[in-house]
């Protein structure tokens, strides 16, 4: 079976945003760059899911030069082959699954893996877009996975418990923290990583149906009172819940 | 322009969810703001108290029944939906964005074409056009954005626009029974925290770090959560170390929430946890050190340990509440 990996190159989340020049886009000077923490969940799946069924793995990226650095942790990780859709521009989530489906599709892959949202864009909505243009399954979210033949059997995070869902191949799962603990990249996985072909390719264009006008701060919170040091400050943070916030 | 806006309802065990009623009244106020006319749509078997959507300014409901629908079946939610907002010609559509609403919606906006806005915390108008804000960058910044295509799908966040007070108007509802849902997936089954307050859905919030020190002392934070009638929450600290479970974790890998107060005991403050709750009505937050940066988000602050101002606030609570 042929299993997609898609991930994606994302400031690190402990990154300190600027707003850039344009003011609708972060200034990405002297930001890191990681790969999305829940896209390292995906590929520990797709990685265990060959482990076990047997097949082949491939990495699909969409975004600029720089997002090799992400794609070579992948293979490091133990993904076989990579595909880069280069595009430097802005794209939208529907954009972006557009482009990314057409490869899924030109790779014949009939599972694919996806962190649950990339912690750029926060959306969480480009793994069910993605399997919607292609006419797949989808689970989203999911923390527990078991595939028999054709038989999908997922467990997805709700609130106050979980779904556990029954669906068929061919199918999009997304990740969710939980779901499995990702492999560190061994030393000749590094190595070998090296080596690797990256096939870079155009994306399939797609139009926005999205426009971003601005970027902006949040309102800076007025710093809040400190009310003591001690159990003593106690009836006072009751008497101003009470009645300044009237919250209780 | 006339606006049609309709507005989905989302129900789990035949309970109307209190985030779609701040979808509905949204829909009700876009409809007025811009001189259209808002409905409302739900998929499920039995539904309590449906025509109580009337009370937030929706006066017909449609809901597709079928006992097959009772849970959720993103194939078969998706199919009614799209059918729904295109053949009866709406513009808009709105989701609260829950579990079922994050996973629902991108599937309807492909499937109608429609451009969508995910967690919109922000609605404005620009002479009748919409600009929503959104948080991005896990709440360190925001962006406003328009929907470029005809039909717009959006979601709001949970506990940020009020359903306000209801008023006595009962909604018409109108049955359409699905003869065959047609499911491509199925919930198989329901596994329940049993008894919990789920920290998505909570008012009030305490959550405990790694300043607890042990995972039994839990139990002062469950104590104070039971005076409060809160959920309680944890940070990834105490996930990553087995003391609570993941879904208790608040924070960009864990979840977000907008309780109307939100009171962080042993919690440093790192980015990641503040990426989670920063939209928090009101925070309190108990800490030994005076420099956590969980300080810098606090409406209200003791700089102190959990050890001896927590007992002492569950106690003064219960005095207050009687
Ligand atoms: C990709 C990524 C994603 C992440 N996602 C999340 C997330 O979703 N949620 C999350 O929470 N974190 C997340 N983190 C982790 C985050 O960076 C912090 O490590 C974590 O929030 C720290 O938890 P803590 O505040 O409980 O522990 P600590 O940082 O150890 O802080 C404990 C605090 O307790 C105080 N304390 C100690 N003893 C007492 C006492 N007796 N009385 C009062 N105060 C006391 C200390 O002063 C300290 O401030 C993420 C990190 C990364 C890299």
């Amino acid at each position: 079976m042929k299993i997609a990996v898609c991930v994606s190159h994302v400031p690190d989340t402990a990154t300190k945003i600027v707003i850039g020049p344009d003011g609708k886009s972060i200034d990405p000077n002297g930001v890191t760059y990681v790969i999305n923490p829940y896209d390292e969940f995906a590929i520990e799946e797709a990685l265990k899911v060959k482990e076990k069924l047997g097949g082949e793995t491939v990495v699909i990226t969409l975004g600029g030069e720089a997002s090799k650095e992400t794609i070579r942790k992948s293979l490091a990780m133990g993904i076989d082959n990579a595909v880069l859709l280069k595009d430097e521009n802005f794209r939208d989530s529907f954009s972006v699954a557009s482009a990314l489906a057409a490869e899924i599709k030109n790779q014949n892959a009939e599972l694919v893996f996806m962190g649950k949202q990339s912690v750029d864009y926060d959306n969480s909505i480009v793994g069910q877009m993605t399997a919607e243009i292609l006419g797949y399954n989808c689970v989203s979210v999911v923390v527990d996975l078991k595939i028999e033949g054709n038989k999908i059997i997922a467990e997805r995070e709700i609130e106050g418990g979980k779904e556990v869902i029954e669906t068929t191949l061919p199918a999009v799962i997304t990740a969710q923290k939980g779901l499995n603990e990702p492999r560190y990249a061994s030393l000749k996985g590094i190595m070998a990583a090296k080596k690797k072909n990256i096939e870079e390719k155009q994306p399939v264009a797609a139009n926005n149906k999205l426009e971003i006008l601005a970027m902006k701060k949040p309102a800076p919170k007025q710093p809040g009172k400190i009310i003591g040091t001690d159990a003593s400050a106690v009836p006072e943070l009751v008497r101003l819940l009470k009645e300044e916030a009237k919250v209780i | 322009m006339a606006n049609k806006i309709l507005a989905f309802i989302e129900q789990r065990s035949g309970q109307i969810k209190k985030s779609s009623f701040e979808a509905a009244k949204l829909a009700s106020s876009l409809a007025e703001k811009l001189n259209g006319i808002a409905e409302a749509i739900t998929i499920g078997n039995e539904i309590q108290d449906l025509p109580k959507i009337g009370n937030y300014g929706i006066q017909k409901v449609t809901h597709y029944i079928n006992k097959e629908l009772e849970n959720y079946s993103a194939s078969a939610y998706r199919n009614i939906t799209a059918k729904h907002f295109t053949e009866n010609n709406f513009d808009i559509l709105i989701f609260a964005n829950t579990a079922l609403g994050k996973d629902l919606a991108p599937r309807v906006a492909v499937k109608t074409e429609a451009g969508i806005a995910m967690d919109c915390v922000e609605f404005n108008y620009n002479n009748q056009e919409i600009v929503v804000t959104r948080p991005v960058y896990a709440g360190k910044s925001l962006i406003d954005i328009k929907i470029t295509s005809d039909k717009k799908i959006f979601t709001l966040r949970p506990n940020v626009f009020a359903a306000g007070t209801p008023s006595n108007n009962n909604a018409e509802v109108i049955q359409i029974n699905v003869d065959n849902p047609n499911l491509a997936d199925r919930v198989i089954e329901l596994k329940k925290a049993e008894g919990k307050l789920d920290v998505a859905e909570a008012d009030i919030i305490v959550s405990g770090g790694r300043g607890l020190k042990a995972p039994e002392n839990f139990k002062m934070v469950e104590d104070l959560a039971a005076v409060l009638g809160a959920a309680t929450g944890a940070s990834r600290a105490v996930v990553d170390a087995g003391w609570r479970p993941h879904s208790e974790q608040v924070g960009q890998t864990g979840k977000t929430v907008s309780p109307s107060l939100y009171i962080a005991l042993g919690i440093s403050g790192a980015i990641q946890h503040l990426a989670g709750m920063r939209s928090s009505k009101y925070i309190v937050a108990i800490n030994k050190d005076k420099d956590a940066p969980i300080f810098q988000v606090a409406d209200y602050g003791i700089v102190g340990d959990v050890f001896d101002v927590v007992p002492a606030l569950i106690e003064e609570l219960k005095k207050v509440k009687g």
